[in-house]
């Protein structure tokens, strides 16, 4: 054996090693893929070996390879048994590979949990710090889940090494399991104040990152924000923090007048520019605005480090938003911007100018944007070019457009631009036979499916008008040729695979055809032809579609027609489809349609286009998002008296606009001022102050040809909402949680002994588990349902089924009443009318001596309380934990302080001996009122009452692990009855796990069975009864005192009922 | 040089792309990279290729080297390049008058120094001193196993 071992080992002398491998790629260029696929197949041999080292070799190989594009999701299960080699050398070579490697889709993943979880919990640190290090890169839902209790634990790790990466992580298992958010947040917190920097700055690092996506959950903790960043050094940090608070602000504006003095403090003192940067960013963007920072911004942009001149844009950008006319009068720097040799410059202008155009500039600005992309011939950034430009002019429905022959002038100058993809869109007017032999060509069908879509309409269009000037000038033949022309090009649209273009090109055929026959009757047609574009076409808001309203009995998810069956063959169906096509159009084809007929139907037709969302929808395609399908629905609309003809060939003409722009306004500047002294010599003073400051609004320049801009067009009964605006799909809405709410005792991170794989197989167990978050009246209407409906299928089902299902039911209802035992916290007291001190106190499963008592502080008066100090006199039993070094007459600072209004949980943990018999302590709470009068010191004394029901863990136990524990026959037992119940049985168990923390085991009619257990490991089993109008319940428990002060407990709940 | 891009990209983006995406977008940051000049902005905007406009990528260039790290709005831009020089400069003191051959010949140990500074694509420190400790202390760990058992070929 060991001979062969070593025999095994000096083989193996000759594999390669990553050096190896490298070096050997090396000199191999020519053939590369020959040789690495060589070197795979060496690997795999390799991975046969039994020899960990040797699988470890080639994992580390097949990590490189990875790296060069390889796929090697084949050998992930090696990769998991290098994971779980003992040497930390081998371990670390398996989680590089399975964090390069490894994602949601991989199937082996889940084999990996319990060797993580050992790994984690390894006396290692840095089997611990591989394994989290590798976690953070694959971890999945399911990971997040069974591994999101064990990291917690990790967070208070002795070692700062882990506990800076378990922190860290926390995010992760946050965004894939959302449910730990709030069972984590307070250890969380607490690491906001650990004393290694490292720690602090991956716990201000998740909490940023959670801000930053739903800010107003966090703004409790703005005071301990505000401490932080006074108190750190650390820039990293700092930056998060102040970027923290720029997320903040806008939500709390009273915060802003206390940032201003540290930040600029910071701003003075700092010698680091990028913490400077953040600081000048923030405080420009959030608190106060004043033209002396834009002047500061102007003096970034003007420096020559590209960096800063990049940032200043930047930040510029964000002034922008909410400032525009600040930022308009440094058009000409940005403009210059514009030139700069470095594109990322020169976007960042761009994106500046978007938000700067008005009604007075947008000419001039798209002047220059127009001289940059003759300049910019053949990049990407032209291609950006030409997308601002008509993102800028088309912006608010062409809000700022005056004069829209300018603006189709600019239009058709872009299209001359060959080589560009978004040339070819907008080309609409030009209303010549040659363009509309140029729109049929053939070529034009290379073109992307969606520009084709809109070539198809316009065409139609040209084709309308043309005809109406043929007839008018009375050239039958020529009308008549020009249908012909369109009768032979358009089949090549109905061919087009793009579902668009072949729609609305076989409709438009069809169209023709008649539009021929009737020709050939020499019946005049160019007037019902134009006016089918004649109408007005409101833009369909984008939303539209989805807010008609479901007309009622209709299901949409219903077939229409018999689903078709999996024996049908493939190319079966195309033909269904071609076969009703060809249909349609001999129904079409009917020759004798009288003109009534013919007017209805293009009523009909008119109707349905307008209805149809596919004429008027823009395609989500990124590139078409500015390829504004309403404008071009508009334009024709727009009667063109061509003041200045519309030259195709020739030199860009746009500038004659610009020049006969300027003189009309310098005409009705003339006008004005001519009025203006008229006016001025009527009336003085006051007015006139009115009058100038007019002028120089915007909506003095009166537009060239009046177009109305509509809004958009919604179904009648859509209710406007925002709420469609939300992405489904984001991972962060998720974490749209609240955490300033107490802790529910349902929320706890599941342990891994809790869990029970016969309740995740049953499929009712989902639904809990997703409606977890969700409010419970809902759980509950949902429960009613799910029975509902069980009920219902019962009645068709054999006896044997009906009893699985109601096991079912039964779990259901036992997972709901775990979670509805949540949050039981009692009024401590209510101090003066000035807020109120509520507590909850939950038991520890890690420690069998120690609760916890979460006190939630809420300030309801309009004065600020600081410094306030939690003290208890400790008995003999149950005393509270101090920190190292006080005595036991020193109180214990709350840490935080509470502005009006807030409220906020603080958590005090209490050692006990003996948790049979309930305990009260007296307490006293003093703290600071502090208002604009001045600060008074205020004490309130209250007693804490530990019941015995607050020493049990709700833990759920399976019905015959139960009756063995009865059979155990080491339980003491007592009874108690209540009479005078009037509430159901249902409610009455509810209230027992609600109020006591026990689990339902069993329920048989009104009769049920339940479990508990004490954090010091007691069993309490109890069988309650319901009779008439008493409810009788016997306990088993190994300590006959815990139970007996337990059911007096429970008398008294009940009694109340 | 390439290797350098696709681990800065893979560790710092949170979504995992398959192989073929991840080489086309490592082949277009390169190339987007490598024509800019010398003395323009650190900043680049990739637009769709990375992800959207929330994202944007930052690099260094050291003499054949581009070390390019693709980070979201959340980032402070000068921070990040300031995290880059960090990252160089512990290159340097772990390999010791760091060169190109030994990045390319060691990806692994380049990995493992980059794990101790962005995790799951956060940033987990920022201190030299402490990174270097801690990678110090594994090569102690991973030393010692060796010792005891001898592993087919170490090379250095």
């Amino acid at each position: 054996m060991a001979l062969k071992m070593v025999k095994g080992s000096i083989d193996r002398m000759f594999d390669k090693n990553l050096q190896d491998l490298v070096r050997g790629i090396r000199n191999h260029k020519e053939d590369e893929a020959k040789y690495i696929s060589q070197c795979i197949d060496e690997i795999k041999q390799e991975l046969k070996q039994d020899n960990i080292a040797v699988k470890a070799n080639a994992v580390c190989k097949l990590t490189y390879l990875q790296m060069l594009g390889y796929d090697i999701s084949w050998a992930a299960f090696n990769i998991i048994e290098v994971m779980s080699a003992s040497k930390f050398t081998f371990k670390r070579i398996g989680y590089l590979a399975a964090s390069q490697c490894f994602h949601e889709g991989t199937d082996v993943i889940m084999l990996t949990t319990n060797q993580i979880r050992k790994d984690l919990s390894s006396p290692n640190q840095y089997d611990t710090g591989v394994a989290l290090t590798g976690l953070s890169c694959f971890v999945t839902p399911d990971l997040a889940r069974d591994l999101a209790n064990d990291i917690m634990t990790l967070m208070s790790h002795t070692k700062p090494y882990i506990r800076k990466k378990a922190v860290l992580i926390m995010y992760k298992v946050f965004l894939k399991y959302p449910e730990s958010l709030r069972p984590a947040f307070p250890r969380l917190k607490e690491k906001l104040e650990d004393p290694d920097p490292g720690v602090q700055s991956a716990a201000v690092n998740v909490i940023c990152e959670l801000a930053r996506r739903n800010p107003k959950n966090y703004l409790s903790l703005a005071p301990l924000f505000f401490k932080l960043m006074t108190s750190s050094t650390n820039n990293w940090v700092l930056i998060k923090i102040i970027k923290l608070f720029g997320a903040l602000t806008p939500l709390e504006p009273r915060l802003g007048k206390k940032l201003i003095e540290p930040l600029t403090n910071l701003i003075h003192s700092t010698s680091a520019m990028s913490l400077l940067y953040e600081c000048v960013n923030t405080v420009i963007c959030v608190f106060f605005f004043s033209q002396l920072c834009v002047q500061k911004l102007r003096i970034l942009i003007e420096d020559s480090d590209q960096n800063l001149k990049y940032l200043g844009l930047l930040a510029m950008s964000k002034i922008l938003k909410t400032h525009p006319k600040s930022v308009q009068s440094h058009k000409d720097l940005i403009l210059q911007c514009l030139d700069d040799k470095d594109e990322s410059i020169r976007l960042r202008a761009l994106d500046l100018l978007y938000g700067m155009v008005s009604k007075k500039n947008l000419m001039e600005i798209v002047k220059k944007l127009m001289i940059h992309v003759d300049k910019a011939e053949g990049t990407t950034y032209r291609d950006e070019l030409l997308t601002k430009i008509i993102d800028i002019c088309s912006q608010s429905n062409y809000q700022y457009i005056t004069n829209f022959e300018w603006y189709i002038s600019i239009l058709v100058e872009l299209t001359r631009l060959e080589g560009t993809r978004h040339g070819c869109e907008r080309i609409i007017l030009s209303k010549t036979n040659q363009t509309l032999e140029a729109m049929l060509r053939p070529k034009v069908t290379t073109l992307p499916g969606h520009i084709q879509a809109v070539y198809v309409q316009n065409m139609v269009k040209l084709y309308a008008s043309i005809l109406q000037q043929k007839e008018q000038a009375g050239e039958k033949e020529a009308a008549q040729e020009i249908t012909q022309l369109m009768i032979e090009r358009l089949p090549q649209f109905v061919q087009s695979a793009d579902l668009e273009v072949q729609e609305r090109a076989s409709c438009i055929l069809q169209l023709i055809k008649y539009i021929q026959k009737l020709q050939a009757k020499e019946v005049p047609v160019a007037e019902e032809v134009i006016a089918l574009f004649a109408g007005e076409l409101n833009p369909v808001a984008p939303k539209a579609q989805k807010k008609v309203p479901v007309p009622e009995g209709l299901d949409l998810d219903a077939w229409i027609n018999e689903p078709p069956s999996d024996s049908e063959s493939e190319d079966e169906k195309p033909k269904t489809i071609f076969h009703e096509e060809e249909q349609r159009h001999s129904r079409h084809r009917q020759p004798e349609i009288d003109e009534e007929e013919l007017a209805r139907r293009r009523e009909a037709r008119k109707q349905e286009q307008a209805n149809n969302p596919f004429y008027i929808k823009s395609s989500p395609s990124p590139q078409k998002r500015y390829q504004d399908t309403p404008g071009v629905e508009h334009i024709p609309v727009v009667q063109i008296d061509l003041s200045v003809p519309l030259k195709v060939p020739g030199m860009p003409m746009s500038d004659q606009y610009v020049k006969l722009e300027e003189e009309r306004r310098h005409k009705q500047k003339l006008e004005k001022d001519k009025k203006k002294k008229k006016q001025k010599k009527e009336k003085r003073g006051k007015h006139h102050r009115h009058n100038s400051l007019h002028t120089e609004s915007e909506e003095d320049i009166a537009p060239a040809h009046h177009v109305d801009i509509i809004t958009e067009e919604m179904p009648e009964n859509a209710l406007p909402s925002d709420e469609d605006d939300k992405d489904p799909n984001d991972p962060y809405k998720a974490l749209d949680i609240d955490l300033d709410k107490p802790l529910a005792d349902s929320e706890k991170l599941p342990v891994q002994r809790h869990r029970n794989v016969e309740t995740l197989k049953s499929p009712d167990s989902e639904v809990p588990l997703v409606e977890k978050k969700s409010k419970k009246p809902k759980k509950k209407e949902k429960k009613h349902k799910d029975k509902e409906r069980d009920k219902g299928k019962k009645k068709e089902k054999e006896k044997k089924v009906v009893e699985e299902e109601e096991d079912e039911v039964k779990k259901v209802i036992l997972q709901d009443l775990h979670y509805f035992s949540s949050c039981c916290y009692l009024l401590l007291s209510s101090f003066c009318c000035l807020g109120t001190v509520t507590y909850d106190i939950q038991g520890n499963l890690q420690h069998d001596s120690q609760v916890t008592v979460s006190v939630i502080f809420e300030n309801k008066s309009t004065s600020f309380l600081k410094s306030m100090e939690l003290n208890v006199l400790d008995s003999l039993n149950t005393k509270m934990l101090r920190p190292e070094g006080s005595s036991v007459h020193d109180g214990i600072p709350v840490p935080f302080q509470l502005p009006p209004g807030i409220s906020n949980e603080a958590q005090f943990v209490f050692t006990l001996q003996s948790i049979v018999m309930a305990q009260k302590l007296k307490g006293t709470l003093s703290f600071i009122v502090k208002d604009d009068e001045g600060s008074t010191h205020e004490k309130l004394d209250f007693k804490l009452h530990f019941s015995c029901a607050s020493y049990l863990i709700t833990t759920p136990c399976y019905s015959d692990a139960f009756a063995k524990l009865l059979e155990s026959g080491d339980l003491h037992m007592s009874s108690i009855k209540v009479d005078g119940i009037s509430i159901s049985f249902q409610h009455l168990l509810a209230k027992i796990c609600f109020h006591h923390h026990f689990s339902v085991v069993e329920r048989v009619d009104s009769c049920a069975s339940m479990y508990s257990r004490s954090i010091q490991g007691h069993h309490v089993c109890l069988l309650v009864k319901k009779g008439e109008n008493s409810v009788s319940i016997d306990g088993k428990c190994n300590d006959s005192t815990l139970l007996s002060n337990l059911l007096d407990e429970m008398k008294e709940t009940l009694s109340k009922c | 040089m390439h290797l350098q891009l696709s681990r800065e990209i893979n560790s710092v983006r949170s979504v995992k792309e398959s192989e073929d995406t991840q080489q086309q977008i490592i082949r277009e940051t390169f190339h987007l990279v490598s024509k800019r000049d010398e003395n323009v902005c650190n900043f680049l905007e990739g637009g769709l290729l990375i992800g959207g406009s929330d994202n944007k990528l930052i690099y260094r260039h050291y003499a054949t080297l581009y070390f390019v790290f693709c980070v979201d709005s959340s980032e402070s831009e000068l921070g990040i390049l300031d995290l880059i020089q960090v990252f160089v400069e512990t290159l340097d003191k772990c390999f010791e008058n760091v060169c190109e051959l030994d990045l390319i010949f060691h990806v692994d140990k380049v990995h493992n120094i980059l794990a101790e500074m962005v995790m799951g694509g956060m940033v987990l420190e920022t201190n030299m001193n402490e990174i270097v400790t801690q990678i110090d202390a594994q090569n102690k760990l991973e030393k010692s196993e060796t010792f005891i058992f001898q592993s087919p070929r170490q090379d250095r």
